[in-house]
């Protein structure tokens, strides 16, 4: 039997086979999530894994989750990300997910997801952010974090994506340095990151997850803001899909138990 | 009376009666009886009652006017206020349109000013609504229930007795007590019927002008909603949620949807569509008929009121008594009041009652419900 994950974000989809195959994937949503997810199945069958057969149980998360026509089982990527959350943490931790359109922070408390929190209708705080700056300073988002790290931050104050960007190109326009430019906008996000997640009483663990999980100068950033330690981790963008796929084996093996 | 319908015929008739009600408020217009447009549930309906009056409630659910409310009033404020105003100054609510006076009570800071602006094109009577609910503030509103019924008697030129006001007392008690006969079948676990089915007759039920006509119709209905129970007929077992905050209806039932579509069903209502506005009957042994509405007005458990005590004894009883599994607040935008009381009431919910409770933050638009479903479903998941 295979266990498929399958989490559908804004930016990337993501997925995550366990049991007779193992192994992880993303690839750009692109325009169309039921394109992504007619992708997916052709890689996965590729590999051998035939999702409409038997063999294999699908969970498909992320805002795309709909879209997946052949999931057995649709399941939001609160739930998802705290059960990878869970398996790359621990029963009792903090999730912050960083990505795409909105950032989460789950609480998680014996196991299982106490409260949570989404940020509103705003991309501030959110991997939007973080793609928009880059693009403006025409860099990828691992070369933002980079020139970020040897640059002195440069206050960006707007709470509004839009009205940031022109900040940033005021900057541009007076000749200050890339470095301190990129090293404004990440502190911007963090600290934005930073007021969302402090709203609720955190435990001592905490570990970010998303498309940013394994940076660790902006876990180091996110830190400092919270005055908690924030645990990067190296493939913390699978969480959703690592929950998805964990969560087809328990809702398999229950519902097999009840029969 | 005889109800022949299917339940589902009837929760949409119940749902279309707001706007059937359109042309029944004509007619009543026509046969030269007065109409009284309220806003709120502070509204004392029986002293209008009294004098033989309609009333109707003018809260608007749409955003189609937010636009031309926004050319007055600021963008950051509440949608419902917006709204409201936006169809009484297009005239675009048909309601609106017909009242004969229009009453609005100084509950929120948004309201109040509106109505400054709402009365330079409409007969506005403004009550003085106390923000606390001590002994010198129910006096203020027994003497402020008394001018209403003073300016009424002038306006239209007719004497409202204290009689009059006893029967209609009586005759909006018995409303009340049918609708809590139907909404307290929802004690019933699993539930027998939806929460959205619910919801159509209390909020339909407020726009029949007919007020005698209700307690038989909703009573028939209760009864055939007890027999098809007992023959079997009821929704699977779901996580119960009761739904509370701003008022809901038209664009905010998405709230309700979005419980009912991710599996869960909504069992009760602490808000004005529910149980805030129909839990507390007034004092029909009371001898002084303004003291009597004074206070059951007054005791309403509205987050305008400083403290609050009374939402949270409404809010954990309605808790304990319908098995409640998770509790959904909904605010509107730019609602300070409830906003901020919000923190409370997770505090509430949380510690003393060591249930979950969820707050989403909306507005008339339907931009979110990617969002809200998203929201919901999870909150829902961890029940």
């Amino acid at each position: 039997m295979d266990y498929i994950g399958i989490d559908i974000g804004s930016t990337a989809a993501k997925v995550v086979a366990r049991g007779d195959h193992e192994m992880e994937f993303a690839l750009p949503t692109g325009w169309s999530s039921k394109e992504t997810a007619n992708i997916i199945k052709e890689r996965l069958a590729g590999d051998g894994i035939d999702v409409t057969g038997d063999g294999a149980k699908v969970v498909a998360t992320g805002y795309g989750r709909i879209a997946v026509e052949y999931a057995d089982y649709v399941i939001t990527e609160i739930t998802c990300h705290a059960r990878g959350g869970r398996e790359m943490g621990s029963d009792d931790c903090a999730v912050i997910d960083v990505g795409g359109q909105d950032t989460k922070v789950i609480l998680i408390s014996h196991g299982v997801v106490q409260d949570f929190l989404m940020n509103d209708k705003c991309s501030a705080g959110t991997g939007k952010f973080l793609e928009i700056m880059a693009n403006r300073l025409g860099v990828d988002l691992h070369e933002l974090f980079d020139m970020a790290e040897g640059g002195e931050t440069l206050s960006i104050s707007s709470l509004c994506t839009v009205f940031a960007e022109s900040e940033v190109i005021n900057y541009i326009g007076e000749g200050r340095r890339r470095e301190d430019i990129a090293a404004g906008v990440v502190d911007s996000v963090a600290a934005k990151v930073a007021q969302l997640a402090m709203r609720k009483n955190l435990p001592d663990q905490i570990i970010l997850t998303g498309g940013l999980s394994d940076s660790r100068y902006f876990a180091k950033i996110l830190s400092e803001k919270i005055g908690k330690t924030i645990s990067p981790t190296d493939r913390g963008r699978y969480a959703g899909a690592l929950g998805a796929s964990l969560l087809a084996e328990e809702k398999t093996k229950r519902a097999a138990a009840k029969l | 009376m005889e109800l022949v319908k299917d339940l589902p015929e009837v929760f949409e008739e119940f749902a279309e009666q707001r706007k059937n009600s359109f042309l029944g408020m004509k007619k009543l217009k026509e046969q030269g009886i007065p109409v009284v447009g309220a806003y709120c549930t502070y509204f004392p309906q029986e002293i209008a009652m009294a004098m033989g009056a309609a009333t109707v409630g003018l809260c608007s659910t749409s955003d189609e006017t937010i636009p031309d409310a926004e050319r007055d009033l600021p963008k950051n404020l509440c949608p419902l206020i917006k709204s409201s105003y936006g169809f009484a100054k297009t005239e675009k609510c048909p309601f609106f349109y017909f009242s004969d006076v229009v009453v609005g009570e100084t509950t929120c800071d948004g309201k109040k000013k509106m109505y400054e602006y709402m009365s330079e094109f409409k007969d506005v009577f403004v009550m003085d609504l106390p923000n606390t609910q001590s002994p010198a503030a129910l006096e203020l509103w027994k003497g402020e229930i008394i001018r209403f019924k003073e300016y009424l008697e002038k306006k239209f030129d007719v004497t409202i007795t204290e009689d009059d006001i006893r029967e209609a007392i009586h005759t909006n008690n018995e409303v009340k007590l049918s609708l809590k006969g139907l909404y307290e079948l929802m004690r019933n676990d699993p539930a027998p019927i939806t929460g959205h089915d619910l919801f159509k007759v209390l909020y339909g039920s407020t726009f029949k002008f007919d007020r005698k006509a209700i307690p038989a119709e909703v009573d028939a209905l209760v009864e055939k909603i007890k027999k098809e129970y007992a023959e079997g007929k009821m929704l699977e077992k779901k996580p119960r949620i009761l739904i509370t905050g701003c008022p809901v209806g038209g664009a905010t039932e998405k709230i309700i949807d979005a419980v009912e579509s991710n599996g869960g069903v909504v069992v009760t209502f602490e808000n004005c569509n529910g149980a805030k506005s129909i839990d507390k009957l007034v004092d029909e042994e009371e001898p002084d008929v303004y003291e009597a509405l004074a206070r059951r007005y007054l005791n309403i458990g509205c987050s305008v009121m400083t403290p609050n005590p009374n939402r949270l004894e409404l809010l954990g009883r309605l808790i304990d008594e319908y098995k409640v599994d998770g509790v959904v607040e909904m605010t509107l935008q730019a609602c300070h009041t409830y906003n901020v009381e919000a923190f409370g009431i997770r505090k509430f919910v949380n510690e003393e009652k060591g249930l979950p409770y969820i707050n989403v933050e909306t507005d008339y638009s339907q931009a979110d419900i990617g969002q809200l479903n998203t929201r919901i479903a999870a909150f829902l998941e961890m029940l």
